[in-house]
């Protein structure tokens, strides 16, 4: 028990502490690095607690996934933050200030921790799915019994959730074909100024600088050619590192692998559908990091990758409807194997974890390409 | 087929979402939003007349019984914003084929009726249930597809407007998720009407009160009450017309809704207006609203950014409805959620055309607009007296339940706030109308006509709110339905 407390105060104490030095770094970079290892002491965190699940979901994404994306936007971005001015600090400080406040508040008349008899534990909702749940689903993991048939309609809100995250950021970040002829137009232009303006008026200052600049944007920017190019030779560049090209690819079938374990093993251990989603497009965006995005796009072209992202949540939905349309309620998954509403539970979760899987693994791989392309053709 | 209706009405726009996404086709996935819309209001209609004589439906999903399992609950109380979200839904499908096809590149289109899609499951969804962690859940589910549809607006401005109602909605949902995780911590349980249950032993606990500070203030952000507006006008005024059209009526509408669901269904009125002062700190807020905001609608120089602020203000009139707690009071405030959203979706749709046809929608521009787009300038007078309160349109009636229910609780500095701020809003939609009518452009241009599926939904959504205030029996049933289901449930 002591050991237990020790670990808590300790495993609080480095997030407190993290949490405090990423709020003052100014460096995101840093930053970034930072909000990984405050994912991982988290899911260390949910460790201790023996959320096992969650642990997964927050180590996936709290210190996977999130931070590629944050490092992927940050490459469009500055990577420094700008310096917000002493007076325009205090509101957002009084807002937190009031914010623990009313917490800390809340907390003296929160039911201690780790009790028996804490309303949670007695309630009967709890004890329905302690118990009950290994006649009516027979599933040795509660967690899996409670998220993917009792509450399952929530599950399927969060995967629409997450699939309404896939329709948005390619809705935003995708190149229209009209932007990207008027960008290549608009480059072919500035090319051909600045092949012409440095001849007349070399010499100046002024005309030095600008050709400068048009050389700088022509060579990094635009035309599907010089895109390519500059993709692939950042990919050698990165690919260079003998360490970093045997290790990923060592490591990918591993990766892959266990994610088919994670998801089909989620009613018996940890895990489930979204966890096996979260690990799958892990290895594809550490492949896409290593080789370069070209490499993924040809094993996964991205009008695949966009028609993936709805086929998860027309299974689970349409799993749904045809419960409905089998005489029972929406998702009630007893209606699969007539007589034998256990096995019907089994085959449904597992069609519904399939479909967690698929949306979200093909999700997390749009959103990675979506921001990985547009810094790839900037 | 009917008994599964509470649950169709939410799953046919979710399915639409997904197949416009894969069909990839402009048309189709323009048919699918609006098939779903339809559909969406065909099983609104239906329920509706089902519930009609109090009685309640209940659905459980999966099969489990509640509280195990999650349930929807259909009663008086959430049918008439069932039929609002959906109805408004229909109009905004109609009228957002012409309007979408002019302001957002081709390829992107598909995508976007996804995101419409999305809108109307989440806002449907959030009516429906009778869970409050289901609430939340689709609460997101509105949420991002809002953020997506507002940063599609045509100027650079939109992304910016996007992203800070992204930051301030992002700060309101998480307020929500910590009050039901706070309430969850103290009973155990999620479903509402078992809350409401255990909640009463309970009454006093610190955990409990913070719970309802955090819902109600998230809810308060995600209604764009005063001082909690600031993300209202750019969201409204930079997206897209069509979008702005649905989410001014829809929106903060179904977050007044779950704010009352949440203090008469599951904290319980003796909590919330008894032992809290949410009464006064309601009227308050909703007094600063009606006066401020109203104020700063007569500086606006664009036509969006005045009609949003006179949204903002509009919010107050209704949170002084419910603050009230009595039934007249959440009478009037349903009443003018009902009639407001009517009128605000005409006005916005009528804003779009003139953005279509005249490229802005600052009053400059519309500069003699009464005489170049004498239908649309009818529209936007017909629905500005709506506005303001003139008999006898729909806002009149609202505004007069409205004002009989302060005279019933004694409360007349209120009552005088909102007479100042109906003339306040005289001003502003008579600013409109002097730039339409009074004033004539530098030279006379020919407008177009508009396309007639845009005139076709703005027409019908002003005659919706000139019944309403002919005929007004039908919406009064339906706020004094609910009002009698949200303030019977305490009593």
């Amino acid at each position: 028990m002591s050991l237990l407390v020790l670990m808590d105060v300790s495993l609080f104490t480095l997030l407190l502490a993290t949490a405090l030095a990423i709020t003052r770094l100014r460096a995101l970079y840093e930053a970034t690095m930072l909000t990984a290892l405050a994912g991982l002491l988290s899911a260390s965190l949910f460790v201790v607690l023996d959320a096992l699940d969650v642990a997964i979901t927050e180590a996936a994404v709290g210190t996977g996934i999130s931070t590629v994306l944050f490092i992927a936007a940050l490459r469009l971005t500055r990577s420094r933050e700008a310096v917000t001015p002493r007076r325009r600090l205090w509101s957002g400080g009084a807002v937190a200030v009031l914010l623990g406040a009313t917490l800390l508040y809340a907390a003296q008349d929160l039911p201690p921790f780790a009790e028996p008899d804490t309303p949670v534990q007695t309630n009967p909702v709890t004890q329905t799915y302690l118990h009950e749940s290994q006649e009516d689903i027979g599933v040795p993991n509660t967690v899996a019994a409670v998220l993917a048939s009792y509450r399952g309609y929530d599950t399927l809100g969060e995967l629409v959730v997450i699939f309404t995250a896939g329709v948005t950021v390619p809705l935003l970040l995708l190149r229209t074909r009209r932007r990207a002829e008027r960008d290549e137009a608009h480059a072919g232009e500035e090319g051909a100024e600045g092949g012409t303006e440095p001849g007349t008026e070399h010499g100046t200052e002024h005309g030095r600088e600008h050709s400068a600049e048009h050389g700088a944007e022509h060579g990094a920017e635009h035309g599907t050619e010089k895109g390519a190019e500059h993709r692939s030779a950042r990919a050698v560049v990165m690919s260079e590192y003998r360490v970093l090209r045997v290790a990923s690819k060592v490591l990918m079938p591993f990766i892959l692998l266990f994610a088919c374990y994670v998801l089909f093993h989620g009613d018996y251990g940890p895990g489930g559908g979204f966890q096996a989603g979260v690990i799958f497009a892990a290895g594809f965006v550490l492949y896409s990091l290593v080789f370069g995005i070209g490499e993924v796009e040809r094993v996964l072209p991205w009008p695949v990758m966009l028609g993936l992202v709805p086929v998860g949540v027309l299974l689970y939905a349409g799993l749904g409807v045809a419960n409905m349309a089998l005489g029972g309620a929406f998702l009630d998954y007893d209606t699969l194997v007539p007589g034998h509403p256990e096995e019907g539970q089994h085959y449904g979760i597992l069609i519904i974890e399939t479909g967690v899987g698929i949306t979200v693994a093909a999700v997390l791989i749009a959103v990675y390409y979506s921001f990985a392309n547009r810094g790839a053709r900037r | 087929m009917t008994a599964h209706l509470p649950a169709l009405q939410v799953v046919i726009p979710l399915l639409a979402a997904p197949l416009c996404v894969l069909l990839r086709s402009r048309t189709i996935a323009w048919l699918l939003f609006l098939a779903a819309a339809v559909a969406a209001l065909v099983c609104a209609s239906v329920l509706a007349w089902q519930v009609a004589d109090g009685e309640v439906i209940h659905y459980a999903m999966g099969g489990w019984e509640p509280p195990a399992g999650i349930e929807y609950v259909i009663d008086r109380a959430n049918v008439p914003v069932l039929i609002l979200v959906a109805a408004i839904g229909v109009a905004a499908a109609v009228y957002c084929r012409a309007s979408i096809a002019a302001e957002i590149e081709a390829s992107r289109i598909p995508l976007f009726y996804a995101c419409l899609c999305l809108n109307l499951t989440g806002l449907l969804g959030i009516t429906a249930t009778g869970d409050a962690f289901n609430a939340f859940v689709f609460l997101e589910i509105t949420s991002l597809s809002s953020y997506a549809l507002v940063a599609m607006g045509r100027r650079r401005r939109a992304l910016l407007a996007a992203f800070q109602y992204l930051i301030v909605g992002t700060i309101g949902a998480t307020f929500v998720l910590i009050g039901i995780g706070l309430a969850y911590a103290v009973t155990g349980t999620l479903n509402m009407a078992d809350l409401a249950q255990r909640l009463p032993d309970i009454y006093g606990n610190r955990a409990l009160g913070a719970a309802v500070i955090f819902v109600f203030v998230g809810l308060a952000i995600k209604m764009a009450l005063f001082p909690l507006h600031g993300w209202l006008p750019g969201a409204y005024a930079e997206s897209p017309s069509a979008v702005s059209v649905f989410l001014s009526a829809t929106n903060t509408k179904v977050a007044i809704y779950l704010l009352l669901r949440f203090a008469f269904g599951v904290f319980g009125a003796a909590l919330v207006f008894g032992r809290m002062p949410i009464t006064e700190v309601g009227l308050v807020l909703a007094c600063l609203a009606m006066l401020v905001a109203s104020a700063v609608a007569c500086f606006q120089s664009d036509f969006k950014y005045l009609l949003a602020w006179s949204s903002i203000a509009q919010v107050g009139y209704i949170v002084a409805g419910f603050s009230l707690a009595t039934s007249d009071g959440v009478t009037a405030a349903y009443l003018h959620v009902i009639n407001h959203a009517v009128i605000k979706g005409a006005l916005f749709a009528a804003a779009g055309i003139v953005v279509l046809r005249l490229g802005a929608a600052r009053l400059s521009d519309m500069a003699g607009m009464g005489r170049t787009m004498p239908w649309t300038f009818a529209a936007i007078v017909l629905a500005g007296l709506g506005l303001v309160g003139v008999p006898p349109t729909a806002g009149f009636v609202s505004k007069w339940v409205l004002a009989e229910a302060l005279i019933a609780d004694g409360r007349w500095a209120v009552l005088a706030v909102l007479l100042v701020s109906s003339l306040l809003s005289l001003v502003y939609v008579g600013r409109v109308i002097e730039a339409g009518w009074f004033r004539r452009h530098s030279e006379s241009v020919a407008v177009e006509r508009p396309p007639l599926t845009m005139s076709a939904a703005m027409w019908a959504l002003v005659l919706v709110s000139l019944v309403f205030g002919l005929v007004p029996e039908w919406p009064l049933s339906l706020a004094e339905g609910a009002s009698s289901v949200l303030v019977g449930v305490a009593k």
